[in-house]
């Protein structure tokens, strides 16, 4: 039996090993990027706090997957195959990227402009949301982007525990000697983080526009014509 | 009227930006602070709208301790302008004009009717409003950031070098603009400046400022000029560099060539019209 064949055939599960996919990683990447958000706020306001934080919280991707995966039920109490503890160790990993990712973000935006925004009168919830983070947004969407990326290839370690996903492909293709169940893990993973990595960029351009350059330049330079409309 | 009453601001290492500052600005007029950087006059711009609050002392708007209003609501009751515009990269030209009415509450479409018609005010074309402030000269963003100011109708205008990084040119065109508009608006502003010439020209009441924010001397632009009140206002005016100093000669065709201190010609002095309104500042 070729590759091509293995994969046409077993095709149906491996979409749902895909889903599976997917409800791992979707919910790891919000939580992260939700919670670096105040996080990363936090390291701008206190600069004092900003290496402990961002530096502390980073750490945290330097331990191994595995060992994660096999300690966090301890501390969470849940069960070692549960995706929610999948969830929980993948949330970590990507905090671990987010937070710095999304201090610089916010470190980014000119003072000039935040001075403006209290000066015209925003609350400082209304300055957070309608001012720091869309303008924080290009540096956390490149922030985002790495994360998502990151996730999906970390979401196939937990194969190893027998949490389904595609990389449930892999421990069943070595276990049972079938290369092209390898191949088509490795294949659809690649699929799956180019996809979710061009979703990203083409929400960036809906919600960010005014860095699309200007439709034609800008017509001439200033003062003539428009100053003198307002002399009369 | 703002009244500034023996206001100073110390940081907590100790340094004074402000110390023991007084005055008044009367409704309806213009009042320049003239200094150099360091010298705390964007420090006693922001006691206004407390973005900045004094350690000692207080400012009183119509005789309310502006330390007794929300500073949220205050600020938007205040139009304030700043150098480099201070515009939202993010927004479009009218929305960012419409921030003021629509924080105070104003619906979506009065907002932007009312964006549009200041953009007519400050002489900007209507095609510029749904431009982001990225595709604006450096001019037209500040006449974005004065419509901004202005949209919500403040009684109080505060300018922080607003006309500071333009070019030397555009910067004379605004200043006229702003004479005209504050002709027909008679909005009590307070104008920031380093620009002895700016101040002179724009200033119904000027404050000279030693570093420190200690004022030097106090005046309209014509008592500065005639009597300085020490060196350092004089040396700060350029009247001790010759800088102001004219002189005029007949003109063969009559009237008089008014030149500098090293006879560089600067203008003519018709027979008619040569009283003392010809300003030293233009």
């Amino acid at each position: 039996m070729t590759a091509v064949q293995w994969i046409l055939e077993n095709l149906p599960q491996i979409l749902e090993l895909t889903v599976d996919h997917l409800l791992l990683t979707v919910p790891a990447v919000l939580a992260a990027f939700l919670l670096a958000l105040p996080l990363g706020r936090l390291a701008v306001r206190l600069p004092r706090l900003r290496e402990p934080l961002v530096g502390g919280i980073g750490l945290l991707y330097a331990i191994p997957s595995l060992p994660l995966f096999i300690v966090l039920p301890l501390i969470l109490g849940t069960s070692i195959r549960e995706p929610l503890n999948a969830v929980a160790a993948l949330t970590l990993f990507g905090l671990a990227l987010m937070v710095r990712s999304a201090a610089d973000a916010f470190g980014s935006v000119e003072e000039d402009v935040r001075l403006a925004a209290v000066a015209v009168g925003h609350s400082a919830a209304g300055r957070f949301l309608t001012v720091e983070l869309p303008l924080a947004g290009p540096a956390l969407l490149a922030g985002l982007r790495v994360v998502s990326v990151s996730t999906i290839s970390l979401v196939s370690v937990s194969a190893v525990l027998g949490i389904t996903s595609l990389g449930s492909l892999f421990t069943d293709g070595f276990e049972r000697g079938i290369v092209a169940s390898i191949v088509a893990g490795i294949v659809m993973t690649a699929v799956l983080a180019l996809v979710l990595d061009l979703l990203l960029v083409a929400l960036g351009r809906v919600l960010m526009p005014w860095r699309r350059p200007a439709p034609r330049r800008a017509g001439s330079r200033e003062p003539a014509q428009v100053g003198e409309r307002g002399a009369a | 009227m703002i009244e500034f009453r023996q206001v100073s601001k110390t940081y907590s290492d100790g340094t004074a930006a402000v110390e023991d500052f007084s005055l008044t600005v009367s409704s309806h007029t213009t009042t320049v602070l003239l200094g150099s950087s360091g010298c705390g006059k964007t420090t006693l711009l922001r006691m206004v709208n407390r973005m900045v609050e004094p350690t000692a002392g207080s400012v009183r708007i119509d005789d309310v301790d502006v330390a007794t209003v929300r500073p949220v609501a205050l600020r938007r009751s205040i139009g304030y302008v700043m150098q480099n515009s201070g515009l939202m990269p993010h927004r479009r030209v009218v929305e960012d004009i419409a921030t003021v009415p629509r924080l105070n509450g104003a619906p979506r479409a009065e907002a932007r009717r009312r964006a549009m018609e200041l953009m007519e005010v400050v002489g900007l074309d209507p095609q510029l409003a749904r431009r982001h402030p990225g595709q604006l000269s450096g001019g037209q963003q500040q006449r974005v950031g004065v419509a901004r100011a202005l949209a919500d109708d403040p009684n109080i205008l505060l300018m922080d070098e607003p006309f500071g990084a333009v070019d030397p040119l555009v910067r004379l065109e605004l200043q006229r603009e702003l004479r005209r508009l504050q002709d027909d608006l008679r909005k009590t502003i307070v104008f920031v400046t380093h620009d002895i010439d700016e101040a002179l020209a724009l200033g119904d009441q000027i404050v000279v400022l030693r570093p420190g924010g200690r004022t030097a001397q106090t005046g309209t632009p014509r008592e500065l000029v005639e009597a300085p009140a020490d060196d350092f206002v004089s040396r700060f005016l350029g009247l001790d560099a010759g800088r102001r100093k004219l002189r005029a000669a007949p003109r063969p065709g009559g009237g008089q060539v008014v030149t500098d201190d090293a006879g560089r010609p600067l203008g003519v002095l018709d027979d008619a019209d040569g009283g003392p309104s010809a300003g030293a500042g233009e």
